[in-house]
């Protein structure tokens, strides 16, 4: 039986133990943000870039709870509303960290938060590069995906919705697409998970990993709502690879109709 | 000498160079990037990167984000 073991997500010789990466924004504090994590079981991480704050020495650090030896920390764009400013954030960003991931935003609208995929596609190029591994968080469009594939992106995220919204998959047939045209890198849903079927729908579907932070950062219960969240991807992941059977319009009966009386 | 750092004036005690900012500011250079001047400083450049007055400095780390 195909098992966890040997259906590792792997991008750019990197092999993940987990499909369900986590954001680490919005937690109350940062021992909820580790224990999340925690019971997340996510090994993939994003974090946000931002000025540290100068007067103040006695604030906790983020790393100081998830620790970079024991997690992939992936650095995001987010804020950026320009290439500049996300080619900025981006070199900022590895250069704080210890890796050339980077999870590339940017952002073209406050309301939406939608990607600007014109943007988006540059900074993807540029990035790419100098030798970033650029995951673009994009809109759910199969032919912006396959551009940035072709502009060097290492992997696509999609978003199911818009970011924080807990929608979920809104265009299930434009990301099947995707994972129909879009071959030789990961497809990522990114932004918009709400709860667990939302996450298990995306992995139906073959996605290969999903990213969710305020799906579970925003529940009522962050922690139990991790541990929610990495059985439904186990679960979406193994209901894709067994094959789910077609929907019919009609009864199938299960029992059979020899031996009646 | 006075510098911007992270948007505001600061006026630097005896430090003359990045890793010497960093020190008096109490930051573990491991875990932050610094730019001087829109430029960034490789982590291998912070005890030969001097300060001079008017530069503008920024030291960012990482914080939650998704």
């Amino acid at each position: 039986m195909e098992n966890a073991s040997n259906d590792k997500l792997t991008i750019a010789g990197v092999e993940f133990q987990s499909r369900l990466w986590v954001g680490t924004g919005k937690y109350k504090d940062f021992e909820q943000t580790k224990k999340a994590i925690e019971a997340s079981g996510a090994d993939m991480v994003t974090v946000a870039v931002r000025r540290v704050n100068i007067f103040d020495r006695k604030t906790p650090n983020l790393l100081d709870y998830i620790d970079p030896k024991v997690y992939k920390i992936l650095p995001n764009t987010a804020g950026c509303y320009n290439v500049e400013d996300a080619l900025r954030y981006a070199r900022l960003g590895r250069e704080a960290g210890i890796s050339d991931f980077v999870k590339l935003e940017v952002i073209g609208d406050d309301k939406t938060l939608f990607p600007d995929v014109c943007g988006l596609l540059k900074a993807t190029e540029i990035l790419a590069k100098e030798g970033f591994i650029v995951l673009p968080y994009s809109t759910d469009d199969p032919i912006i995906a396959q551009r940035l594939v072709n502009a060097g992106a290492a992997a696509v995220m999609p978003l199911g919705a818009p970011i924080g919204s807990g929608l979920g998959i809104r265009n299930p047939y434009n990301i099947k697409i995707i994972l129909e045209t879009v071959k030789g890198v990961p497809i990522i849903v990114d932004a918009g998970v709400g709860t667990a079927s939302d996450a298990a729908i995306a992995m139906e579907l073959g996605c290969d990993a999903v990213l969710i932070n305020t799906g579970i950062a925003g529940a009522t219960q962050p922690i139990m709502m991790a541990a929610a969240m990495k059985h439904a991807v186990i679960s979406g992941r193994f209901a894709y690879k067994a094959g789910r059977i077609a929907r019919r319009l009609y009864a199938a009966a299960s029992s059979p109709f020899d031996g009646m009386l | 000498m006075k510098i911007r750092l992270n948007g505001d004036d600061y006026i630097t005690k005896a430090a003359s160079t990045v890793s010497e900012l960093l020190i008096e500011l109490d930051i573990n250079p491991l875990r932050v990037a610094v730019e001087l001047n829109m430029a960034i400083v490789k982590k291998a450049q912070y005890n030969s990167a001097a300060l001079k007055d008017g530069d503008n400095v920024e030291v960012v780390n990482f914080v939650g984000g998704g």
